[in-house]
């Protein structure tokens, strides 16, 4: 009863007898948010329904076998992306390539080796930093370090090596999660049998962690395909009409491709942009689900 | 795990080494079958116990194979140290460069700015104006949907709905910037705006910053839910139980205890909105100039740089050394921003046992 004496012998009774209940206003209130806020989620699922309407409605025209098999060309008819297909192919698959181990190995690091030091908290928060450095930025640095000090030139490599920087942040996050998700008795079993540190990171918890990894790579992958600034200030090239031969080639990417059709003022090309979109968003749909499958069907079959 | 300090372990894999190597010379000695696996089996035969000296478990090769792993992921991880590095020290050597010909003040605090022009003036006052332009209407866009979303799937929706609306969130999160800037110059200024603004140019701050504001809305929502759902739910069941609504426990009991979490939120959405190009290069047009009309074309510091680049560029020129001044700007203004949303979080997270 010491809340009744603190507050008066009148005031709980007041609020009770000769206050009306306010009750029915507040629930009233309650229930108008509710549908605000429902609008207001469904509002980004309606700029997404309008964006994915507007591509395809444009795009209609030119979508075609031909779209994917012809080059560039100064005629829209003639137009096409297969240089551009091939060209993020060779930069996503040489990216992959330079960043997975890089980004793998280094969150093993952080979750397995890294004793709790000054310099094992200034990775995690450069780390960190890293991923919120804007993508222009990176291809700044690419143009600095990649094309003019080590003199790779505006190539299919240099691009790559920009590309897997740039999402190295991004895989090292994935993987340090994933990594973390492992029960630490898995650990300890393994060591507990002689287990070097190593054989414990290699036998143990990257398998039991790939599922995640794996979720984060596909991630980032399709973050690099979509990747248009840096590609630009590296030198990706507005007009190929050959296929990339190698890494040293001169090439365009698809989003690139997609830029300077969309610059152009004639509604012609205006629509080849839509339609390339509509290819881009195609493949980023079947990564995500690629994505998707991996993470349902490990996390069935792993139990703790 | 990854806390554990190395004396310790240091110690257990030397003594694993030796109790590998004395069981083994024990085995061989009791039964006289060739240990073959064991590798002492041509000296237990030859009827002496293995020398101590000879240590033929392998504990040495692994120790020495550890170390070199070691060291390789240790490579790993300062790679992403190298990068950070390598930034800062591109970006400030050649704009090191370009302020030996133009001087800090005139760039810094410069009105015009013309840089691609036969007489180029390095003024960057435009291009900061019209980013920060485009970053406020960004804001207000992503900040008030994107807080109401995160509620929403946070205190509101069903299971069923939210098994929907989250991965189309994600959807929304994962469509790259071109494509919003596509859709900026061919849905949002034609189809939404002209019809309520008919003096829109063909290339404006308002459109581009709409489609800014609708890509930062699937960031805002998923931060600020995250940390709407680490509010323990001991706290609304605490609201509940005194007669409150649910709109009540939401706002005055979910949202002040995921404070930090949702303004963290919002700066990183600005940080984003700063740092976007494909958007504003496509949507915004290239015409830096010191507006607060939202209807016009402006240019930002990450279209510049895009504008540069889609034209012929000299190595070594001022004008090609100014992105990189542009490009230090815009890298120190995010690093600000990031570092802040850290500190916020640190310092005012609710912590509650």
């Amino acid at each position: 009863m010491s809340l009744r004496t603190a507050l008066g012998p009148s005031a709980l009774g007041m609020t009770q007898t000769e206050e009306p209940s306010n009750l029915a206003g507040r629930n009233t209130k309650a229930s108008v948010v509710r549908k605000v806020l429902f609008l207001a989620t469904a509002f980004a699922i309606l700029a997404l329904g309008a964006l994915i309407w507007d591509v395809t409605t444009s795009g209609a025209r030119w979508l075609s076998l031909d779209l994917l098999t012809n080059t560039a060309s100064r005629k829209p008819e003639q137009a096409g992306l297969r240089p551009a297909l091939l060209g993020t192919l060779w930069v996503i698959g040489l990216t992959a390539l330079f960043a997975f181990p890089v980004g793998i190995g280094a969150a093993v690091y952080l979750e397995e080796y890294a004793p709790n030091n000054r310099w094992t908290r200034l990775l995690k928060t450069n780390i960190a930093n890293l991923a919120g450095v804007p993508s222009v930025v990176y291809g700044l640095l690419g143009l600095g370090v990649f094309v003019s000090m080590f003199s790779l030139g505006r190539t299919v490599v240099s691009g790559a090596l920009t590309m897997a920087l740039l999402i190295l942040p991004v895989i090292i996050i994935a993987s340090q999660e994933a990594i973390r998700a492992v029960p630490s008795s898995l650990r300890q079993a393994a060591f507990a049998l002689g287990a070097t540190r190593w054989q414990v990171a290699r036998d143990h918890v990257l398998p039991a962690a790939m599922p995640g990894i794996l979720t984060g790579i596909i991630l980032s992958i399709s973050r690099a395909i979509g990747e248009t600034a840096p590609l630009l200030v590296v030198g990706a090239a507005a007009y190929v009409t050959f296929n990339p031969s190698g890494i040293t080639s001169k090439y365009t990417v698809l989003p690139v491709q997609i830029y300077e059709w969309a610059r152009r003022p004639q509604q012609d090309f205006q629509d080849l942009a839509a339609a390339a979109i509509v290819v881009l968003l195609v493949l980023l749909l079947v990564l995500n689900a690629t994505a998707i499958y991996f993470r349902q069907r490990f996390s069935r079959q792993v139990k703790w | 795990m990854a806390m554990m300090p190395d004396g310790p372990d240091e110690a257990r894999r030397e003594s694993t080494a030796l109790a590998d190597a004395n069981d083994a010379r024990d085995r061989a000695k009791e039964t006289l079958v060739p240990a073959i696996g064991m590798g002492v089996a041509p000296l237990a035969a030859l009827g002496g116990a293995a020398p101590v000296a000879l240590d033929l478990s392998g504990a040495r090769s692994r120790g020495i194979s550890e170390q070199v792993v070691g060291i390789v992921l240790w490579t790993c991880g300062a790679i992403s140290l190298l990068t950070t590095v390598g930034i800062i020290v591109v970006l400030v050597q050649q704009a090191l460069v370009f302020f030996a010909q133009v001087p800090v003040t005139d760039f810094l605090f410069g009105t015009t700015w013309t840089a691609l022009f036969k007489t180029p003036l390095y003024g960057v006052l435009p291009l900061v104006s019209g980013t920060l332009m485009i970053t406020l209407i960004a804001m207000l866009v992503s900040i008030p949907l994107g807080l109401m979303s995160a509620i929403y799937l946070s205190e509101y929706a069903p299971v069923r709905v939210r098994d929907i609306l989250k991965p189309a969130l994600e959807l929304l999160a994962g469509i790259p910037t071109i494509v919003y800037g596509f859709f900026a110059v061919t849905f949002i200024r034609p189809d939404v705006l002209k019809p309520i603004f008919p003096g829109i140019g063909p290339f404006s701050a308002l459109a581009a910053g709409i489609a800014v504001g609708i890509l930062t809305i699937p960031l805002v929502a998923s931060l600020s839910e995250d940390a709407m759902q680490a509010v323990p739910r001991a706290l609304r069941e605490g609201g509940y139980a005194l007669g409150a609504t649910r709109l009540e426990v939401a706002w005055q009991i979910v949202v002040p205890a995921a404070f930090s979490g949702i303004i963290a939120s919002f700066i990183l959405a600005m940080s984003r909105a700063i740092g976007e190009t494909m958007i504003v290069a496509l949507a915004a047009g290239s015409k830096p100039q010191l507006t607060a009309n939202p209807l016009e074309a402006m240019q930002t510091m990450t279209g510049f740089i895009i504008q540069a680049f889609s034209g012929d560029m000299v190595v070594g020129t001022a004008p090609y050394l100014s992105l990189f001044a542009v490009g230090l700007l815009l890298f120190f203004i995010t690093l600000a921003l990031n570092m802040m949303s850290h500190w916020v979080v640190g310092k005012y997270r609710e912590v509650y046992e």
